[in-house]
């Protein structure tokens, strides 16, 4: 047979290569290439390896596969060829992105629908194309490297076959109800089946990902192949091509009847399988986990009880109505508004997520923090594991060895948890250095302040750094709302200042808000997203200017929320009523987690700033309550009373005098549930649309990703932005004008949002 | 570290119907020379000028033996003692003029923690001559060596006993650490009621046993698992494993038969019999060995236990001399002990890969390429490490990525590569092998008649040695 006649130029060298490392394989029986190369394609293609073919997918548009239309039809194409191929017997399916095998459907393709009607259909043709593979004569095995995720993970579920790598980047899972959606193609029907209803639900209902070695305990894997390191080609490279090697393995196996595909079933899982076969039982799961996404979701989000709808329908209807179930709701889902606001949070996050200021002209490799507190300790975690050479300074012994032990600690609940070794753990913690004084500075290529939130001490220590560290040296101040201006203005290089404001837990909250003030450069502020993007951080880069954007958002809303606790109410009702507006922590339990204290000094700050607009509540309210020790959590008072070691609180008794002191008269007319919660939005919301009107914000998209990932703006509103375009600007003004006729200027609208309520053709979002 | 024993007991298969798979693969060669005949060369020596010349004088090994055989019953330190006293009586070497002892061993005997001066003072070693215990898992006696060998060129000492053991009949098995520690809180009680709280405390979770770690600290990988990832990474097929692994055994046993390991000692174990060679030598056949099942990646992994190194017990010990000292004392020396090098790479993916990066680097310091040396000993932890770093040393691409190399320096021909069997076939007592490669070399050059041997081996924590061993003109 010559191979050289048959083969296509272009893909000579791989095969010739492929035959030469597996001599066992084809020693035995007769090899039997005949390449089925079919150049119109460019997605999917497949070659046959004796009686197997080997489905290779690839989007060379993309560094991810998803299942858009062009890969689905030429994925039908092929199949087809598959099957009518005689010489096939079987059929491994793999990704030739070493990283990646399916990232899920492509969110355009549903973003492009108009009606529920159509996106039904595509989760219908989805259901189609998966029921045929599933019922495919000829077994298919599936090849898992990389993500597989919402439709690659119903597709690979209804291959009769799964073999994954255990790479760190292999998981799977169904992330469509972080979209506000279900999976829609099969995935509600065939998850319950594959890994029990209670691990269905779970893995649906959380969008979780879950790592190779736990996919094969649940049963979603049959097989695990672990990464090759180098070889005679990179690792990446011949850890796919092993995985291959035993796909194909498998599929023979499975044709001569080698391996079994009805699994042996443990006494745990039979147990399982009886209790679950009882009608009553499955009730009250439905019941329980019903009640516990209420619970959660405050009945805010529909797709979670969508996707416990489908499953219903599936299991106690039978397949024909659990699968009409999924795509109807699929389509339903789709088409709402929360399903919208968080498809655009996705594409802010992705957004978020890249340096839009270009490749910083050195990497910093060398960071140093000043501060082992909270914050300083917190950024040093999230550096340290990052190949970043970190130094942590503070002042005092106790203050550094309490950072210390944070950042020790942080690591090593990873550890607990099996994300990482200890050895890793010891390694990361190698690049930490603690000291208190200045030594080795002169290395820095960044130094990240996070000391008291007070001018003067900031003027002290940025003299004090600038004078040990090397020209190229960035400084930058983690401050929530002291302008970057102000601290730059003792600097002797204005243009390596920039603010970089971190939220707390540093390692849990996603955000990172970098400020620039006009004399910043662009160098700059490129090492410093540099810097965050590599700490795994979501970027805003906003303009300079008191409490910058996140903080004077917060402000408006939290001065709106000590007034309503003067009218009278109950810091509970308060909590009750913002969580079920859908943020996801309440206002009074908010500034007790921010610091009683420290929106004291913002309130003050930001109400000297910003004059009478900034007013509501009584600022004299938060000083008496710091003045009789109420700073919030962290002194074990606040509007709460803090016990360690309890999760309930009790509210603060002694606030009531405090709270008594200043008390107002609620005016009826805008006191009810309703209005207690659009005064408190709408607030939030003008004060974040002037921020983009003053150029603060560089535009919507990083206002919502701001809000949602920084205070918990609510992530079925999408952000403040969004939530303008959907619930209208022209109501939200109406809502505002009531509130303005009783309380003045702290509802004004601004002239963008007034902009915006008079043509309802403007919208924030396209 | 984690060699394995067979489980099945292979029958020794005839010789000759193991002999056409060594030909089946391009990579083993057939001409398998046991009889070369001895041929004069004429090389250039590598001898410095300015450096001391440092020679074996002679090098021993007790029989290498299964662990849970003859040796059962001993402890650590009586097997060195054995090897001691072997060399002693197979030099006549009086047992003042030794200056420094030193020993290589891995699992250590928590009693004798320091087993180079137990075995010395037990094989009646004057104790005027200190001795120490070095340790670097599978390259242990390479360390003892190259530390003599570093004490005699820094003008310290002019005779040097180096060697290894290992013993795995016996490892230390520990308390948990919880039961440790209240055992230890118990012996600083001073009240009755303190101790007795204290031994109320005990749990039946307390009383579990720690076993001495088969898995790398560092990564939590057994190496028989690294060792699987290594073959499959070079595309090591389950079919060269188990060729290489015949073959090991297969040419063993030719050099047991032939008498050719002279190296060993009989060593008359107490209550037991006398030992006189190694017991792990079963050559069998490819139907046998094919039809194991992988023993650490299942289902489709290929390292298995007939193609791994087995669980051994044994000891070694070389003399090494200055060349003056050594002719002054009227020895007639083996060998040379010329350049050697130690390296080290990533504990993860390439655990055992130290004979691909050694060689190069020593080839390199002594000056010589790859067709210059006559004589192979790699240490054989596995078949597939063996063949992968057989690959590695092969490929431009792997020299070029990772070893900073323009070119490959190729690998061994397979005509000189360990021709009296190697650790598959003759057992691999950690701490021992060492001494025994670097013997072997010697032995092989005067029985070959080539100049210049190489010995390279692989150890656990990703690290590696090589050396070059110069022929002693005769």
């Amino acid at each position: 047979m010559s191979l050289s006649s048959t083969l296509n130029g272009s893909y000579l060298t791989p095969r010739l290569r492929i035959n030469k490392v597996l001599p066992y394989f084809t020693s035995h029986t007769e090899t039997h290439v005949s390449p089925k190369i079919d150049s119109s394609r460019t997605h999917v293609n497949y070659e046959v390896k004796e009686d197997v073919a080997v489905i290779r997918m690839n989007d060379p548009t993309s560094k991810v596969n998803t299942l858009s239309v062009q890969m689905q039809n030429e994925m039908i194409e092929v199949f087809n060829e598959v099957l009518a191929n005689d010489a096939v017997q079987s059929a491994v399916l793999i990704s030739s992105k070493p990283g990646c095998f399916i990232a899920g459907a492509d969110i355009n393709m549903i973003q492009a629908c108009n009606t529920s009607e159509e996106v039904t259909k595509l989760s219908q043709e989805g259901q189609k194309m998966f029921a045929r593979i599933e019922n495919s004569p000829k077994p298919i095995v599936a090849a898992i490297n990389g993500p597989c995720l919402g439709g690659g993970l119903e597709f690979a579920i209804a291959c009769q076959y799964r073999v994954a790598t255990k790479s760190k980047k292999t998981v799977l899972g169904t992330p469509e109800v972080m979209l506000g959606l279900l999976p829609g193609a099969g995935g509600t029907q065939r998850l319950p089946k594959m890994v029990g209803i209670p691990g269905a639900f779970d893995m649906m209902l959380t969008g979780r990902n879950i790592r190779a070695d736990k996919a094969k305990k649940m049963g979603l894997v049959h097989q695990l192949v672990d990464p090759l390191g180098p070889g005679l080609k990179s690792p990446e490279e011949r850890t796919i091509e092993y995985l291959e090697e035993v796909a194909i393995q498998c599929a023979k196996g499975i044709v001569n009847k080698k391996i079994s595909l009805t699994k042996e079933k443990g006494m745990m899982q039979k147990v399982q399988d009886y209790v679950m076969g009882i009608e009553f039982v499955r009730q009250q799961i439905y019941k329980t986990v019903t009640a516990k996404v209420m619970k959660m979701s405050k009945g805010l989000y529909p797709a979670p009880l969508k996707i416990i709808e489908s499953v219903k329908a599936g299991l106690e209807q039978g397949p024909d109505s659990g699968y009409l179930a999924e795509a109807q709701n699929f389509g339903k889902l789709a088409m709402t508004s929360e399903s919208n606001a968080l498809i655009g949070l996705y594409h802010g996050q992705v957004a978020c997520k890249k340096n839009r200021f270009g490749v910083p002209e050195r990497p910093v490799k060398n960071l140093a923090i000043l501060g082992a507190g909270l914050m300083g300790a917190g950024i040093a975690q999230v550096t340290v594991d990052k190949g970043i050479h970190t130094v942590l300074k503070d002042t005092t012994v106790e203050g550094l060895s309490r950072g210390q032990q944070q950042v020790y600690k942080g690591l090593n609940d990873k550890t607990k948890k099996k994300t990482i070794t200890s050895f890793e753990r010891d390694f990361t913690l190698a690049s930490l250095t603690g000291q208190l004084d200045y030594s080795g500075f002169e290395k820095a290529d960044m130094v990240i302040e996070a000391v008291f939130e007070d001018l003067n001490i900031k003027h002290r220590v940025i003299k004090e750094v600038e004078a040990v560290i090397p020209p190229h040296c960035i400084f930058a101040t983690n401050t929530s709302a002291l302008p970057i201006k102000d601290i730059a203005a003792a600097s002797i290089r204005p243009e390596k200042v920039i603010g970089m404001h971190y939220f707390s837990p540093v390692d849990k909250m996603q955000l990172l808000e970098i400020i620039t003030t006009d004399k910043t450069s662009k160098d700059t502020t490129a090492s410093a997203v540099a810097v965050g993007l590599k700490q795994g951080k979501v970027i805003i880069v906003v303009g300079d200017g008191p409490g910058f954007y996140t903080t004077r958002c917060l402000a408006p809303m939290l001065a709106e929320a000590v007034r309503l606790l003067q009218e009278g109410v109950d810091p509970k009702k308060l909590d009750a009523l913002t969580t079920g507006f859908g943020f996801p922590v309440g206002a009074a339990t908010l500034a007790d987690e921010v610091g009683i204290d420290v929106a004291a000094h913002v309130a003050e700050d930001l109400g000297k700033a910003f004059g009478s607009r900034f007013g509501g509540g009584n600022v004299e309210v938060l000083k008496t309550m710091v003045e009789k020790g109420f700073k919030g959590r962290k002194s074990g008072k606040g509007c709460y009373v803090y016990t360690p070691g309890l999760k309930s609180k009790d509210v603060n008794p002694d606030i009531e005098d405090v709270l008594g002191k200043y008390k107002l008269t609620p005016n009826p007319l805008v006191s009810s549930d309703s209005d207690v919660q659009y005064r408190l939005v709408s607030r939030f919301v003008n004060e974040a649309v002037m921020c983009l009107q003053e150029g603060i914000l560089n535009g919507p998209v990083e206002g919502d990703i701001g809000a949602v990932f920084g205070l918990g703006f609510p992530p079925c509103l999408g952000g403040p932005f969004r939530f303008v375009d959907t619930f209208g600007a022209n109501k939200l003004v109406e809502k505002m004008k009531r509130y303005e006729e009783v309380y003045g200027n702290h509802f004004t609208p601004c002239q963008l949002l007034l902009d915006h309520a008079k043509d309802s053709s403007k919208r924030f979002h396209k | 570290m984690n060699a394995i024993r067979g489980k099945t007991s292979f029958k020794t298969a005839h010789l000759l119907q193991a002999c056409p798979y060594l030909t089946a693969t391009r990579s083993l060669s057939t001409s398998v020379q046991l009889h070369a005949q001895v041929q004069t060369k004429s090389k250039k020596t590598l001898a410095k000028p300015g450096v001391k010349n440092i020679v074996l004088v002679e090098g021993v090994r007790t029989p290498f033996l299964l662990s849970g055989t003859t040796y059962a019953d001993l402890m650590p330190h009586d097997l060195a003692r054995a090897a001691l006293q072997g060399l002693l009586h197979k030099t006549s070497l009086p047992k003042d003029a030794v200056d420094y002892i030193i020993y290589g061993t891995v699992i250590q005997e928590v009693k004798t923690s320091n087993v180079a001066r137990e075995a010395s003072l037990g094989a009646g070693f004057s104790d005027k001559i200190p001795s120490h215990t070095v340790t670097m898992a599978c390259i242990s006696s390479n360390v003892a060596m190259t530390t003599g060998v570093g004490l005699i060129t820094a003008g310290q000492c002019d005779t040097i006993v180096a060697g290894g053991v290992e013993f795995m009949s016996d490892v230390p098995i520990r308390h948990s650490r919880k039961m440790r520690k209240t055992m230890l809180a118990l012996n600083r009680a001073k009240t009755l009621g303190q101790r007795l709280s204290l031994i109320g405390s005990i749990r039946m979770a307390h009383l579990t046993p720690e076993l001495p770690a088969v898995a790398e600290f560092s990564t939590a990988e057994t190496m028989g698992h690294s060792a699987d990832r290594l073959a499959a990474a070079f595309g090591v097929t389950r079919l060269e494993q188990d060729e290489f692994a015949l073959r090991s055994h297969t040419l063993a046993k030719q050099a047991q038969d032939a008498g050719l390991l002279s190296d060993v000692i009989s060593f008359k174990v107490p209550g037991r019999d006398t030992v006189a060679k190694d017991n792990g030598i079963r050559p069998s056949s490819m139907e046998q060995l094919a039809k194991l099942k992988p023993a650490f990646i299942k289902p489709h992994g290929t390292v298995t236990a007939a193609n791994s190194s087995f669980l051994t017990d044994g000891a070694s010990a070389v003399l090494i001399m200055s060349e003056e000292k050594a002719l002054a004392m009227g020895y007639k020396p083996k060998a040379y002990l010329r350049d050697f090098v130690f390296v080290s790479q990533d504990p993860k993916d390439q655990l055992l890969l130290g004979p691909a990066y050694g060689t190069p680097k020593v080839l390199a310091r002594a000056g010589l390429t790859m067709d210059d040396i006559d004589v192979f000993e790699f240490h054989e932890a596995f078949a597939g490490q063996i063949m992968a770093n057989l690959k590695a040393l092969d490929s431009d691409w792997f020299a070029q990525t990772y070893m900073g190399r323009k070119v490959k320096v190729g690998a061994p021909a397979m005509e000189k590569f360990n021709l009296w069997g190697g650790s598959l076939s003759l057992g691999h007592p950690f701490g021992a092998t060492g001494c025994r490669l670097v013997t072997t070399v010697a032995h092989r050059l005067l029985k070959e008649g080539g100049q210049y041997g190489l010995v390279a081996a692989c150890a656990a924590g990703g690290q590696g040695h090589a050396m070059v061993i110069e022929a002693y003109p005769q």
